[in-house]
């Protein structure tokens, strides 16, 4: 009797430890990046379409490019305080290794061997190409560093539990498109839309756990603050043409020209920087969503 | 006692009847601050529409536009944006409550759409390009308060 108890022990511990295994954090090969050549000018464009400052900017700076954190992101889980992520090498980002920097981005894994919250949104970037990751890093790399540290996050039990976040990873963060794309606008507004400006984790409902219900994609979501709504997109429900979205990409303007507000607004900053075929091809690519 | 409970109950009564009153009050507030945008909504249209071809151009609409832009600017806000009137209070309206705040930035903000709109005011005359070049800063005005003061 005592020797089954022991072994139902020992299973379960082999369970358990498999388990953790299987949900460690993932890091990044290390020959893969490094074989690159770095292009920090295109790195902007990828830090400008992936829309890094408007979070990481602090609240209300005229200074978008010092990204000292600080901004409170609310959610039902708690509130996520966006961290320091400067070139400063104590408060920043600044003492990273290339690895390091692709490992956070593009599996959600920080230097320590933590998970990182998905408040992040490495679901979306992990879509990005590993040439757009280095030049991303060159190009931060040359941003004025700041010493504000970064303060932690207000979330409580259990979702302060960073080693649940790996089966998270595993159920809601599938690195497959979500949506097919046989041109190449459409290719192009898919890179744009699913692995850079990360439109969805705004715009897409979020089940119990917080994983994205991809079934719904872009159909609207409660705004994560608890108050107002995040719009539907899809086609059917927005009425807008290509020229509509584009222009409201371009200008903040919508076709009855109320200005954008909230964080759409520093999307709208963003994306008024992009090219005017990167922004026809987002709107080809929400034109094209399922209703 | 009688006397007591009397005067109670009239100024419940006083209580009662003064609230809908100070509601509706501030309900024109509401409506006028909201019209306000809605005129600069139909202009911007006039305008916008100029710039990207789908509207002919025509200098006497285009500069009547502008001018309406201009004058909607000039309105006094602390009449129309009057404290109690912010989207936790009462409903109806996406002004959040950090406008009476920072009543000072929020201010320089709707001067800086004042400036974005003679911009535009000199600009309308001129040319459907030259309205285009003047709904950057335009937009950039409204952007930079709605960022901070409006529900998204």
């Amino acid at each position: 009797m005592k020797s089954l108890a022991l072994k139902g022990l020992t299973a379960l511990a082999i369970v358990g430890a498999a388990g953790l295994y299987i949900t460690r954090p993932q890091t990044v090969d290390t020959d893969t990046f490094a074989a690159l050549t770095p292009d920090p000018a295109h790195g902007a464009q990828v830090f400008t379409a992936s829309g890094c400052a408007s979070c990481h900017m602090a609240e209300g700076s005229k200074t978008p490019l010092i990204l000292s954190g600080g901004q409170r992101l609310a959610s039902p889980f708690g509130t996520f305080v966006v961290p320091n992520i400067s070139s400063d090498p104590e408060a920043g980002i600044g003492g990273w290794t290339l690895d390091q920097f692709a490992s956070a981005v593009t599996k959600g894994t920080s230097p320590e061997g933590q998970h990182y919250f998905p408040a992040f949104p490495y679901a979306a970037y992990q879509k990005m190409t590993d040439q757009d990751v280095v030049d991303l890093w060159a190009y931060m790399q040359t941003l004025p560093a700041d010493q504000t540290p970064s303060q932690p996050h207000e979330v409580g039990f259990p979702f302060n539990i960073r080693t649940a976040l790996g089966g998270w990873k595993l159920l809601f963060t599938p690195k497959d498109w979500v949506m097919p794309a046989d041109t190449p606008q459409l290719e192009r507004g898919r890179y744009l839309v699913e692995a850079q400006a990360h439109c969805g984790e705004c715009h897409t409902p979020r089940n119990t756990l917080g994983g994205l219900q991809h079934d719904a994609w872009l159909s609207g979501a409660p705004d994560p603050s608890g108050r107002g709504k995040v719009p539907d997109i899809t086609p059917a429900t927005l009425g807008w043409s290509m020229g509509d979205i584009a222009y409201y990409l371009e200008s903040g303007f919508t076709p009855d020209y109320d200005s954008a507000g909230g964080h759409m607004a520093h999307v709208v900053e963003n994306m008024a920087q992009l090219s005017a075929s990167d922004r026809e091809a987002i709107a080809a690519y929400l034109l094209a969503l399922p209703n | 006692m009688k006397q007591i409970a009397a005067t109670a109950a009239a100024f419940g009564l006083v209580a009662a009847l003064a609230t809908p009153v100070l509601a509706q009050d501030m309900s024109a507030n509401i409506k006028a601050r909201q019209g306000q945008f809605r005129i600069l909504a139909l202009n911007l249209g006039v305008l916008g529409g100029m710039a990207k071809g789908e509207l002919t151009y025509d200098a006497a609409g285009a500069q009547a536009a502008a001018d309406s832009i201009v004058g909607v600017s000039m309105v006094h806000q602390p009449t129309l944006f009057v404290e109690g009137t912010d989207d936790m209070s009462v409903e109806g309206t996406r002004a959040l409550p950090v406008i009476w705040e920072n009543t000072d930035d929020f201010a320089a903000k709707w001067a800086a759409l004042g400036e974005a709109a003679k911009g535009m005011q000199a600009a309308a005359g001129t040319s459907a390009e030259a309205i285009g070049a003047a709904m950057g800063p335009l937009g950039g005005a409204c952007k930079s308060c709605h960022e901070t003061y409006r529900t998204p």
